[in-house]
């Protein structure tokens, strides 16, 4: 029964892109892909491939090989006047006054001058930079041209936003208002990808997350999905319990005494109840905690894991 | 939600290249120094003009002379014999030899002369110019002369007249072709567009730097294409420079038209401008598109001379040999094989189109060689900027710009 049929939501996809510079390999069969209405959090160390990856994704850099879709077809340039970009490398004309300056790259994605003129005072507005239009560039603080280069990937209202690092270099009130912006535009239904260093950053706004090494992604997932079959830890803060007080019991990995409290690795066979019952034989227990991998831990855990040869 | 509902509107290739060209014309045309530089040089063609004017057609008077009451023929005989002599002698009648005496004393005569019997008493303060001297001794002869053709029962004005209608009948076996005023218009069409295509050509280049330094380039490309920013720079800036060269010019034209400065025709003056435009175009595309794709090989503005200074060289050089070749010779062979070649053309042609006497022939094959030329730099520098334009870093080789890969 067609009523019956789901409209698939349209999707970013990053398929099989390669690309080479001289010897050193930046990106190596990479692909992956984000929903509409969802926040993707692309992680990875300096140098791993996440600039060239979205890069090829705004056509400022070609791919060797591999292909970038969006709703299923190959992305135009059409498609990408609207998507919002925030590249690693920041940058504005600096002798040019913030508002005009917004104004002509809201044009350059094809806004008319009302519409640009009406976007460029609602995003200075809602940024904080609104008594700043009449002021170069240059004349700005670090953190306010952040916030400019935030307003010039949003100017018009884009479909799509891919934003590199857009954390970085801004105070905590800035983080916030980013982290709102980009959780809202998600909301409204654009695919949101963003890179960022910041893993608890990463870890409390991404829906997915998508681990990249050498150029390649060995980890794509949601971050429960990343943490299934991964050892989780038990804090216990007994006192008065002695060393080796927890040997023998059923799935523990690993234990280790950590100022004055033990850590227990444990597998999924394990039965914390059971724990706790052993920790209260010896004394009291004043804190009793289940820790699961950071992703952090996870990210680690990735990017340092052999590589299949 | 969909398309429909998103203040997209569809944006043609073209359209992106107006918005850039509208970008780098009204940011450029607000600055101060693109105004006053163009004010200056509208001053200064202006200036030239009326400097014309004051030389050619000097209207003031050269000397005041004074004559005593009484003697009703002097002034129209002193008139006379100046304008023969091609002196401007105003005269101013005084009560007698006292009066005469102050006024050459206080400096309102310059001299003061009287019929005295068969001679003429000249006063002067302190010596006689010669150019008036001369004047005098004419005057004092003809006054002799005069009386003698009276004396022999002629009419002195009949024979006046007859002498002062006589003339040489001239046959010139070549035309003058260069004259002075028309080589001065020539140095002029040299110095706007050699002026022009330096400060505009180095103003591009800066742009073009400015953008990769700023890391602009990389929120710009993600939105327009390397040749659509490209082509709206080039075609902004020459813009911009266009409007200059035609106030420039216009002004020059027009105060020349005002104020009678030249005596050459308005034809000719304005043929001048029209070619001047012209070669400004097609000079500034050409040297624009190679200026853009060198100054995409660099990433910071120190680095941009390394790169420029090899082009501007073109420039200067044609510019240095037609300054100091044309005047002296305007028909130089060297000069006419110059100003056929691309690369020299847009400085050497307006300069000896104004100077005239260029066979329409060379005119056309200039500009049809230079026209050819385009598209190959279209080509050429469209390649090299679309190459290096994302590359930071050190200076890149052209050649590997050229090859490489995007």
């Amino acid at each position: 029964m067609r009523a019956w049929a789901i409209v698939p939501s349209p999707r970013l996809e990053l398929d099989s892109l390669s690309k080479r510079y001289g010897d050193v390999v930046a990106l190596d069969e990479c692909s992956f892909d984000v929903g509409a209405g969802e926040l993707f959090g692309f992680v990875g160390s300096n140098g791993a491939g996440k600039t060239t990856a979205m890069r090829i994704v705004l056509g400022v850099l070609e791919a060797d090989a591999g292909h970038v879709r969006w709703d299923g077809a190959a992305i135009t340039e059409s498609t990408r006047r609207r998507i919002g970009y925030m590249p690693e490398e920041r940058g504005l004309y600096p002798r040019m006054k913030v508002g005009e300056q917004l104004v002509y790259l809201a044009r350059l994605h094809g806004l008319s001058p009302a519409a640009a003129a009406k976007s460029v005072d609602a995003w200075t507005e809602r940024l904080g930079v609104a008594a700043r239009r009449d002021d170069d560039v240059q004349k700005l603080s670090l953190g306010n041209q952040q916030r400019v280069q935030l307003a010039a990937a949003l100017i018009h209202d884009p479909e799509i936003l891919v934003l590199d690092e857009p954390f970085s270099g801004l105070d905590p009130v800035a983080v916030d208002v980013m982290s709102e912006v980009l959780r809202e535009r998600c909301d409204a239904g654009a695919p949101v990808v963003f890179s960022s260093h910041q893993l608890d950053l990463v870890e409390r706004l991404c829906d997915r997350v998508g681990i990249v090494r050498d150029g390649a992604m060995v980890a794509v997932g949601a971050v429960d999905e990343l943490r299934t079959g991964k050892t989780e830890r038990l804090i216990i803060d007994a006192p008065q319990a002695p060393d080796g007080w927890a040997d023998g019991l059923h799935g523990i990995v690993n234990s280790a005494r950590r100022n004055g409290a033990t850590m227990l690795e444990i597998d999924s066979t394990a039965d914390d109840q059971q724990v706790l019952q052993a920790a209260l034989s010896t004394g009291p227990v004043h804190r009793f905690a289940r820790e699961r991998p950071s992703l952090t831990e996870l990210f680690r855990h990735a990017v340092s894991a052999e590589q299949p040869s | 939600m969909t398309n429909a509902e998103r203040p997209h509107r569809s944006l043609d290739a073209l359209g992106v290249v107006a918005l850039v060209a509208r970008r780098e014309l009204l940011t450029r045309l607000r600055s101060k120094v693109f105004l006053i530089t163009t004010g200056i040089a509208a001053l200064l063609v202006v200036a030239a003009s009326l400097l014309a004017t004051s030389i050619s057609t000097d209207e003031g008077t050269d000397a005041t002379i004074g004559v005593p009451a009484g003697a009703p023929t002097l002034p129209d005989q002193i008139a006379a014999v100046g304008a023969s002599l091609g002196l401007n002698l105003d005269t101013e009648e005084v009560a007698g030899i006292e009066d005469g005496r102050a006024g050459v004393r206080d400096g309102d005569l310059d001299a003061f002369v009287m019929p005295d019997g068969e001679r003429l008493s000249v006063i002067v303060e302190s010596d006689l110019d010669p150019e008036l001297e001369s004047a005098f001794n004419v005057l004092a002869a003809s006054t002799v002369l005069d009386r003698e053709i009276t004396d022999l029962g002629g009419d002195p004005a009949a024979v006046n007249r007859a002498i002062s209608q006589a003339a040489v009948n001239l046959e010139t076996l070549e035309d003058p072709r260069f004259d002075v005023e028309r080589l001065i218009l020539g140095m002029i069409a040299g110095i706007l567009i050699y002026g022009s295509l330096l400060m505009h050509g180095q103003a591009l280049a800066q742009g073009v730097v400015e953008e990769k330094s700023s890391r602009v380039i990389e929120l710009l490309l993600s939105t327009i294409r390397p040749w659509q920013l490209m082509a709206g720079k080039v075609l902004g800036i020459g813009t911009l420079g266009l409007i200059q060269i035609a106030v420039i010019a216009g002004a020059g034209v027009i105060s020349a038209v005002a104020t009678d400065a030249l005596t050459i025709s308005f034809g000719s003056i304005a043929g001048t401008a029209a070619w001047l435009i012209v070669w400004y175009i097609v000079g500034f595309f050409g040297y624009a598109l190679v200026l853009a794709a060198v100054s995409a090989l660099v990433s910071r503005q120190e680095d941009i001379n390394a790169v420029l200074t090899p082009v501007l060289m073109l420039i200067i050089s044609g510019f240095v040999i037609g300054i100091s070749v044309l005047p002296s010779d305007p028909d130089s062979a060297v000069i006419r094989v110059m100003s056929l070649i691309p690369t020299f053309a847009p400085m050497l042609m307006p300069m000896r189109l104004a100077i005239g006497g260029v066979p329409a022939w060379e005119a056309l094959l200039a500009l049809g060689l230079a026209l050819a030329m385009i598209p190959l730099l279209i080509w050429v520098s469209g390649r090299v900027y679309r190459n290096a334009i994302m590359r930071t870093g050190s200076r890149m080789k052209l050649r590997d710009a050229f090859r490489a890969a995007s």
